[in-house]
């Protein structure tokens, strides 16, 4: 009863929270209000006439139409440095070889040959340079705001007005090839589609040779009006080789070939626009704002005259949206409603007039239109908005009005001069700007009463956490009141959404959850704080000692700072290093670190040490030292956020398969191989140490046969993947159907092993033998025939004896009185061998979604929480009956670790750091983005999360298991002999993790206090980052850093609070299979009707010489009254 | 007698106060283009030497009477080699200190070894000339109960609020607001350590209340920087 009200106590908490951050979010990440207005052809835009009087001409809507045809290429990330020519004519430096310099050389070409007909522009993206963020902007004119992000994989129809609809509208044909994702956006649009799969990166070339396939045919057919092609292989190469390597070269040429292909068969009536939609770093991501992510390559050609005059030296750099408005009006269409880009004004001019009043005229029309559209959209949108700043919104309607006064009157003086032209320009071209910036500026819209909701939600939880896990501690604890508030509230929130939705009002799932969450806390924090603050003062409360509230509130601090976000990776090591060096200052100072002769001096004898140490000083000392090195290595994998500018990251976060040379890859491989050798050899070690390696239940004859296994197919796994590409072709099949399976098999056996976990978790050796406790002889083993006199002195006497114990023992078997000892080894680490073998399995498939070199990072970690673990252990006393508890250093050192390996295993907070090719690990083929690859890729995400969650519990089990280091290593003084023989047992036993299940209540009251404090030590994360994403939701960088970060920090809480729930679970499920172990063993022997004893073996990693002691302080409620337990250690 | 050593004591810290503002002044005559900021190593170097040789002098002037029990020059030139040899160690083992908290194993190296000196000047000289090159009393010293004298309350709290201070001043090394003594990153170290130190020999004419009060004092010093610090990031982000 006590275990489920702990475990639905820890659920509820994690609900609270779950509510609190849904409540945030969703006044935080809200989107940009679309509007569903259209522009149409019958309908202008603004008053004044329509320039050329085009309304009656047919095909003509606002403008005449330019172009009938249109073939749009998008190239996904193609940058725009893709397209310039090879540096060689750059003096003074020294000509770079680049792969990807010079190879699109048909527009220098085109560019060369006919000036006036084709140019080449650099598009600036707007951030997020996703793709399908860039196809809406493509389409829209408009800014598609954050949180499409999250959903590029999982695309929704554009339901703005955008060019593909107009172009429907207006009846023409449009053709499309290429990216699937244009599919989910536009669904139905278009009168002819080959769609391919966009999802899988890795695949350069079936997309590209898919549409290669279909363009002719096709473009000869002459059946389309529009023709949109969209290659992806540029991105899935930089995705997967990134833009220096020579495939990136092949993929830029095969892309030059198809434009050349293109430009040959133009007609005069096409216009031709090559695009990329976003740039890409230079690791060949993109998501963000850098330079390289946002600028793309932009190139219009005609085959008639287009341009008044030669390109320019060095391209124009336009916003990428300019395109949208351009297209509409050349092809005849109305602009988008939504549109707020500005149109490339040179395009308009009249070329074949010679005379530049035309010209400019015809420039200043355009971008009238342009503006009148933009305008009207404005006072549309500031109608049902009211995100806009009203100050900048009524200077930009003066600014317009202005210059449409001034454009009405050219017109009417139509012998106007150039230069009055050319100041209209200006001014419309003045205003479409500063509407774009404006627009920039404010289009995130928050909540905010949601958000200080969600906040404070947050906030209140957190306060819970504290109070209950302080009176947690406190002996007189009880589950029971703490309950009954949480039932009512729930009950009260259930009724009042029952009773809302019966009156049909209808309710936001978010807004019941936060009222259910909100109706529950606030009776159970009356009760707690009622119970509390009766008796201390409030200080009381917060984590101590006070080094460790400093550190917490230093990483409190450093979620407000965009700086220190960028940096945690370096500063979460930092801020545990600090940890560490405390912990082994504080045991020092107290006294423990050194054996106290060493302080003792002559001079200072009245110095009395505190207490005896448990534990070497030497050995904590060697503790800390390993700790910190483990901790630097491993700071070593580290990948650099993209903002650092003098960052590299490690090279050893790539798959082995990017290698390139064969010596360098093998040493790797077999290191990487040795790694997890190494790490199977420390589990099995650590068993066979506290000798749970000797059981024969199934889950650790699982650990001995299956573990090898994983190990073994995972370095198959790895050997196939990376050297798949090198594979002879007979055998590609074979190795593809390898790739697939290795990988599900490792992941079967790990489930199965968890599940023969959960099936027997107890693993204890049981040995019944007969014969009082105390007169047990020792044979020697028969080591062939007696060969002298001597022996047989020696032989002779033990077989008699043992001939007549055995005898007397049948005797009293038949008289029923001799007490059958039952000699029950490694119950002393039941616990924590079930957990740290679940945590093997655990850890094993989240191995396999990484990269090889990543195994380090793994092996480190079980490295580094053992030495921590064992670090906190010499630092914690063992109460022995009374309440347990677990201090702050080590949940906070816990929560450090956790964070410091997101980082060391090559994560970011950020959403192009994201490793997408976990996706792919034991997947054939990849049909779209489906549960299982969000799964896998979340896995890979927050790998550390879960394992630190999982073996929360082993911080409270962790001082008991080295209790049984402390008595065997220390030597009795001198002076206790004579006690010693008297009661040696009370020296001599240790109980280890049998004293947890001495004192239940204890041990569920310590669990539930652990559980709380690390939910609070994360939760205090999860609140910093909500405020900091709140009260910073201006600044410059919170799409960018803040509102990643809480996501991450968002999405990790839930993994830690699901995998906290389950480890303690594990922990009550071992629990339980103990309690009826013992209930099991007696009957059985009760049923034997004998009187039995029983004898714990905690250390015993050999049973031979168990020596059992009586140890009368110790009761077993199961045992049957009349049978006396023992504990017993080998000496 | 406790009132003449806290007079003495206040005049030591004084004194030291002294010698590191000189280091900044007087070295400007000598070398040309002496700037703390563009030759901070320099002045670090300088800064050491004149901290160790005030140390040095007070320890002359006023401990002399202490320990000049044994006065034989053969033990007078081991106890001065072995000082060496313990002031080495100090250096390097804060050498390695600081790189595994994360500090370059390569780059800056002699930026972080020039930390580990002053940090030594700061920490290990005093507790040379105190306690002399004896381990024991020193790990007796900063251990709960160990401190028998005023003189080695001070040398405890000095200490650790020189730790303290070298500890914060890694904390403006992330900061993007490309001020000039941002530069160097190990120079944040520098200055907070500098400045904490003179924090606490501010406050050492404090030290005649308790042990705890000073502590406390330390606590407290310590928790009002990180929010100035903190303070200063808001400050940063509204402007």
């Amino acid at each position: 009863m006590q275990k489920i009200s702990v475990l639905l106590f820890l659920a509820w908490i994690g609900f609270l929270f779950y509510a609190g951050i849904a409540l945030f979010t969703s006044g935080f990440l809200l989107t940009r209000l679309e509007l569903n207005n259209h522009s149409s052809c019958q309908e202008p835009p603004g008053p004044g006439s329509l320039p050329w009087g085009s309304r009656g001409e047919p095909g003509a809507c606002w403008m005449a139409s330019r172009f009938r045809r249109l073939v749009l290429v998008v190239i996904d990330a193609l940058r725009f440095d893709f397209a310039k020519p090879k540096l060689s004519q750059v003096s003074g430096e020294p000509p770079v070889s680049l792969p990807f310099l010079g190879k699109l050389s048909s527009f220098q070409k085109i560019l060369e040959i006919q000036p006036h007909h084709a140019r080449l522009y650099q598009s600036k993206a707007d951030p997020p340079t996703t793709t399908m963020q860039r196809i809406k902007a493509l389409t829209t004119g408009s800014l598609p705001t954050f949180v499409d992000a999250g959903s590029n994989f999982a695309s929704y129809a554009v339901a703005e007005d955008n060019l593909i609809k107009q172009l429907t509208n207006t009846g023409r044909r449009v053709v499309f090839m290429g990216d699937e994702t244009w599919n989910d956006l536009f669904p139905g649009a278009f009168s002819q589609a080959f769609f391919f799969s966009s999802f899988d990166v890795r695949d350069l070339h079936t997309v590209d040779n898919g549409i290669l396939e279909h363009l002719h045919p096709t473009m000869d057919s002459g059946e389309w009006d529009v023709l949109i092609f969209h290659f992806l292989g540029v991105d899935h190469c930089g995705h997967k080789h990134g833009p220096h390597h020579p495939e990136m070269a092949k993929k830029l040429s095969q892309m030059d070939q198809v434009i050349q292909g293109l430009v040959e068969r133009l007609e005069n009536d096409t216009l031709l626009v090559v695009t990329g939609d976003h740039g890409m770093t230079t690791s060949g991501n993109h998501g963000g704002d850098s330079e390289l992510e946002n600028s793309a390559a932009l190139f219009l050609y005609s085959p008639t005259a287009l341009f008044p005059s030669a390109p320019p030296e060095e391209p124009e750099v336009i916003p990428q949206i300019s395109l949208v408005p351009t297209l509409a009006l050349l092809l005849g269409l109305p602009i988008p409603f939504g549109n707020i880009g500005e149109l490339i004004a040179e395009v308009f001019s009249e070329v074949e007039d010679s005379q530049p009043h035309f010209s400019a005229l015809a420039q200043a029309s355009a971008l009238h239109l342009n503006a009148q559209q933009v305008s009207r959209f404005l006072r549309t949108y500031s109608a049902v908005a009211q995100d806009l700043q009203v100050k900048e919104l009524h200077r930009l309607q003066n600014l317009f009005s202005k210059a449409s006064a001034d454009y009405q009157q050219l017109l009417q003086s139509p012998q106007g001069a150039e230069a009055a032209l050319q100041t209209v320009i200006t001014e419309l071209q003045q205003f479409l700007r500063g509407v774009r910036a404006m627009c920039i500026e404010s289009w995130a819209r928050f909540s905010l009463v949601r958000m200080a909701a969600g906040a404070a939600l947050l906030a209140a939880t957190c306060f819970l956490c504290l109070l209950v896990s302080q009176s947690a501690a406190s002996p007189g604890f009880y589950f029971r009141p703490l309950l009954i508030p949480v039932v009512w509230g729930l009950t009260g929130a259930m009724v009042c959404a029952g009773l809302l939705a019966a009156t049909g009002l209808k309710l936001d799932l978010v807004v019941l959850g936060a009222m259910a969450a909100v109706g529950s806390l606030l009776p159970c924090l009356w009760k707690a704080w009622i119970g509390w603050g009766s008796k201390k003062p409030l200080t009381a409360l917060l984590p101590m000692p006070e080094p460790v509230l400093l550190l917490l509130l230093i990483r409190f601090a450093g979620f407000f700072s965009d700086s220190f976000v960028i940096a945690e990776a370096r500063a979460a090591p930092f801020l545990l290093v600090s940890l560490v060096l405390l912990l082994v200052a504080q045991l020092h100072w107290e006294g423990k670190l050194l054996p106290p002769k060493l302080l003792t001096g002559p001079r200072f004898g009245f110095l009395t040490p505190t207490g005896p140490s448990r534990h070497n000083g030497l050995h904590a000392l060697g503790l800390g030292g390993g700790l910190l090195l483990c901790i630097r290595v491993s700071g070593l994998f580290h990948r650099c956020p993209e903002e650092t500018p003098a960052c590299s990251s490690s090279p050893w976060l790539s798959p082995l398969a990017s290698m390139v040379g064969g010596r360098a890859k093998n040493l790797w491989y077999g290191a990487c191989v040795g790694v997890l050798v190494t790490l199977l050899a420390v589990v099995r070690l650590w068993l066979r140490h506290y000798g749970n390696l000797k059981s024969p239940e199934p889950p650790v004859l699982f650990v001995r046969w299956g573990l090898p296994l994983m190990v073994l197919g995972t370095a198959a796994y790895w050997a196939l993947a990376s050297g798949a590409d090198e594979a002879p072709p007979r055998l590609r099949a074979l190795v593809a159907g390898a790739l697939v399976m290795l990988p599900r098999a490792v992941a079967g056996l790990a489930a199965s092993g968890l599940v023969l976990l959960l099936w027997r978790p107890v693993t204890v050796l049981v040995k019944a033998s007969t014969g009082a406790p105390r007169t047990r002889t020792i044979l020697t083993p028969f080591s062939g025939p007696p060969t002298s006199q001597a022996d047989l002195d020696y032989v002779v006497p033990q077989i008699y004896r043992h001939m007549q114990e055995e005898f007397r023992g049948r005797l009293e078997r038949t008289k029923s009185q001799g007490p059958l000892t039952v000699a029950a080894y490694q119950l002393g680490s039941v616990y924590s061998a079930a957990m740290v073998t679940a945590l093997t399995f655990l850890a094993f498939p989240l191995l396999l979604l990484h990269a090889e070199r990543i195994s380090f990072v793994f092996l480190l970690l079980f490295l580094q929480s053992f030495l921590l673990l064992h670090l906190l252990a010499a630092g914690i006393p063992i109460t022995t009956p009374g309440p347990f508890t677990v201090p702050w250093q080590a949940v906070s050192a816990w929560a450090f670790m956790a964070t410091q390996t997101f980082y060391s295993t090559g994560h970011q907070p950020v959403f192009p750091a994201i490793h997408w090719h976990a996706a792919f690990v034991g997947v054939s083929e990849v049909p779209g983005f489906t549960w299982l690859s969000a799964l896998m890729v979340g896995a890979n995400t927050f790998a550390s999360h879960l394992l630190f969650a999982v073996g929360c519990p082993l911080l409270l089990l962790w001082p008991f298991l080295c209790e049984s280091q402390g008595p065997r290593k220390r030597r009795q003084p001198p002076g206790n002999e004579a006690e010693a023989r008297v009661r040696p047992e009370e020296e001599e036993e240790p109980l280890m993790e049998m004293r947890l299940r001495d004192a239940p209540h204890h041990f569920n009251a310590a669990l539930l206090q652990l559980g709380l404090k690390y939910l609070f030590v994360l939760g205090i994360q999860i609140l910093a980052s909500a405020l900091a994403a709140s009260i910073l939701r201006r600044h410059l960088m919170v799409w960018k850093v803040f509102a990643p970060k809480f996501i991450f920090e968002a999405i990790g809480f839930i993994v830690s609070s699901v995998g906290l729930c389950l480890g303690i679970a594990l922990v009550m499920r071992v629990d339980g299979a103990v309690s009826s172990w013992f209930r099991q063993l007696v009957l059985s022997h009760q049923r034997a009707g004998e009187q039995s004893s029983l004898v714990y073996t905690g250390a015993g990693s050999s049973a031979r010489e168990a020596q059992p002691h009586l140890l009368p302080s110790c009761s077993q409620e199961p045992l049957a009254p009349g049978t006396s337990s023992f504990y017993n250690l080998k000496p | 007698m406790k009132d003449t050593d806290i007079k003495r004591l206040l005049y030591a810290h004084l004194l030291c106060i002294f010698s590191i503002i000189l280091s900044i002044f007087i070295p400007s005559f000598f070398l040309e283009n002496f700037s703390i900021l563009e030759t901070h190593l320099t002045w670090l170097c300088i800064c050491s030497v004149f901290v160790t040789a005030v140390n040095l002098i007070l320890y002359l002037v006023v401990k002399s009477n202490v320990s000049s029990k044994r006065s034989s020059l053969s033990y007078k030139v081991t106890r001065f080699l072995k000082c060496c040899i313990y002031l080495l160690m100090s250096c390097f083992s804060f050498h390695v200190i600081f790189v595994l908290y994360g500090a370059p194993l390569i780059e800056l190296v002699l930026e972080t070894f020039l930390l580990a000196v002053i940090l030594s000047t700061f920490t290990t000289v005093p507790c040379l000339c105190l306690l002399g090159p004896n381990f024991k009393a020193w790990l007796r010293v900063f251990s709960r109960n160990g401190v028998t004298s005023i003189w080695e309350n001070s040398l405890q709290i000095t200490t650790i609020s020189s730790f303290i201070g070298t500890w914060l001043g890694a904390f403006p090394i992330p900061l993007d607001w490309g001020r000039p003594w941002q530069v160097f990153k190990v120079f944040g170290f520098h200055m907070s350590s500098i400045l904490t130190f003179q924090m606490a020999i501010e406050r050492k004419h404090n030290i005649c209340r308790s042990l705890c009060v000073c502590t406390r004092h330390c606590c407290t010093n310590s928790r009002i920087l990180t929010t100035t610090v903190q303070g200063r990031f808001h400050s940063h982000f509204y402007t």
